[in-house]
């Protein structure tokens, strides 16, 4: 019995190894396969990684929820002071601004461009404002709306803005792209089956009587399959190391152009290429693939040729 | 160790092979299964490997009836059958060692055991020294010779062979067909169609003359 298996790992050893000495002595045709598992990877496998780098980018920004608190114009400057003050002392409030209202016109002015229409009023339109940053603990949507509540609450206060609507649309899209890379990936992961699957399919034809020869001297289906799912394999493992590749190679090209974007938006932003669970996992889930598509092609084709 | 009970063979074509063919081999026996062309030959041989399936009729090879071997089995049992092909049915882009050792590997057995007996093989049919060649550097006789040493190197008791002497001159056809006879002395039981008349002369062996799908002669030795 230990005979009969280390003679079965042996065999096992003998094809793996003679299935990439095939695959070697035809260079090109095996690079194509493997170019086009490859490019049929690279897609979802992008996608994937534009989805990681903006769920990071968007989690730094979900600490930087802002309240602004718009005072009746009839509050003064002190009494505005004396509600920042107020708002401070508050454990879950982690910073206020006070904007004046004179400030605020000297803003709007500048960046409006609309500074010759506001010299024509009389008095300034625009009250005091204070920007209310929540404590990282009270950075839910709950007690932001909590928080909310209670400083609307407080005299003199005309109307808090809680502007989490944009956020909730981001999050919203991002969760639509993440279904879109899921149903990109699944598609072509079946495009790679059919893939690996034709490739072995024709592999199996064009070696059709040397199959023919084997089962004559009494090879099972499993045996002539063999060499086949390691080809598969191989085609597999290739097209995932290149898919990987690929994708690196476009994030290191682009990780330039997006820092410069980042950093004119005052942002810093960096592109994260693959991590390395991803990458083994991408290269691992291709050799599977590249298996499995070999098994249902194998299965069924050598199945059916018989000497005559 | 061959017995066919009036066996029919029917091919989808519709041209009927065997009509009604019953014989007996006894283990141990050297048989000429003889005939013109067409006279249902290669059909017999067909069934013995079971390539092919009677349409009625039974074969027995040993004690076993072949209607009982399912299509899982055929592997299995074809390792206890040798069969050499007129057209010796060798893999080119092989050497020779991997040809003669392919039955070998099939079924399982170690690698040191394999290369002894491939020598061994090659070594019964005059070869040994060409183990690293590829068939095609070989002459039409010694690829037939090792398309021999392939179906004898897992030793099976029966050895059957379809016009193994079909390309070959006279004199590599008569060498051939010793070689089957020594193999023949050491208990092979083997069945040769063949339908070289002057060359069964040669031996005095037993014939079995098929015609029009029947068996129309059979001479003892």
């Amino acid at each position: 019995m230990a005979l009969n298996v280390q003679a079965y790992f042996m065999r096992h050893a003998q094809t793996l190894v003679g299935s990439l000495g095939r695959l070697a002595r035809e260079p090109f045709a095996s690079f194509m396969t493997m170019a086009v598992i490859a490019i049929a990877l690279a897609l979802p496998l992008s996608l994937d990684l534009i989805l990681q780098n903006a769920l990071g980018a968007t989690s730094a920004w979900h600490d930087a929820f802002e309240l602004s608190v718009y005072l009746e114009r009839s509050a003064s400057s002190a009494r505005a002071e004396a509600i920042a003050k107020e708002l401070q002392q508050r454990n879950d409030v982690a910073a206020v601004r006070l904007v004046t209202a004179a400030q605020a016109l000297a803003e709007f002015r500048e960046y409006s461009g609309f500074g010759e229409a506001l010299d024509a009023l009389t008095e300034n339109p625009l009250p005091n404002t204070l920007v209310v940053t929540p404590s990282i603990g009270a950075s839910t949507p709950e007690r932001m709306g909590a928080l909310k509540t209670a400083i609307g609450a407080i005299a003199n206060v005309s109307s808090v803005q809680l502007d989490t609507e944009w956020v909730k649309r981001l999050v919203a899209l991002l969760d639509l792209l993440r279904s879109v890379v899921r149903l990109a990936g699944g598609l072509l992961c079946i495009g790679v089956l059919l893939i690996v699957g034709n490739t072995i399919r024709l592999e199996i034809l064009n070696r059709r009587a040397e199959i023919e020869v084997m089962k004559l001297v009494g090879a099972t289906n499993r045996f002539a399959r063999r060499p086949f799912l390691w080809t598969g394999t191989w085609y597999g493992l290739g097209g995932g190391l290149l898919a990987v590749g690929l994708v690196e190679l476009g994030a290191a090209t682009l990780a330039g152009p997006v820092a410069r974007l980042a950093s004119l938006y005052g942002s810093a932003f960096r592109l994260a290429g693959l991590d390395w669970q991803t990458a083994g996992g991408a290269v691992l889930a291709a050799a599977l693939l590249g298996w499995l598509g070999s098994w249902v092609a194998a299965t069924r084709h050598i199945r059916a040729i018989n000497p005559s | 160790m061959i017995r066919f009970d009036a066996v029919y063979k029917r091919y989808a074509t519709g041209c009927e092979a065997l009509a009604g063919v019953s014989f007996h081999v006894q283990r141990g026996e050297f048989v000429f299964l003889t005939g013109p062309s067409g006279a249902g030959k290669s059909s017999v041989l067909k069934l013995i490997a079971l390539i092919e399936r009677p349409s009625r009729g039974q074969v027995f090879i040993g004690s076993q009836n072949t209607a009982g071997i399912k299509a899982r089995a055929i592997p299995q049992f074809r390792r206890q059958v040798g069969v050499v092909f007129q057209d010796h049915k060798l893999l080119h882009d092989r050497p020779v060692a991997d040809n003669v050792a392919l039955p070998l590997i099939i079924a399982g057995v170690p690698r040191r055991e394999i290369d002894k007996r491939m020598r061994a093989a090659l070594d019964q049919v005059g070869l040994l020294g060409k183990e690293k060649s590829r068939p095609l550097e070989l002459s039409t006789g010694e690829q037939q010779r090792v398309g021999i040493a392939r179906a004898i190197v897992a030793k099976p008791p029966l050895l059957i062979a379809d016009e193994p002497t079909g390309n070959l001159d006279p004199e590599l056809a008569l060498e051939i067909v010793r070689l089957f006879k020594r193999l023949n002395d050491v208990g092979v039981t083997v069945l040769i169609a063949t339908h070289d008349v002057h060359l069964i002369d040669h031996f005095k062996s037993r014939r079995i003359v098929l015609g029009g799908g029947h068996v129309a002669a059979e001479s003892a030795p």
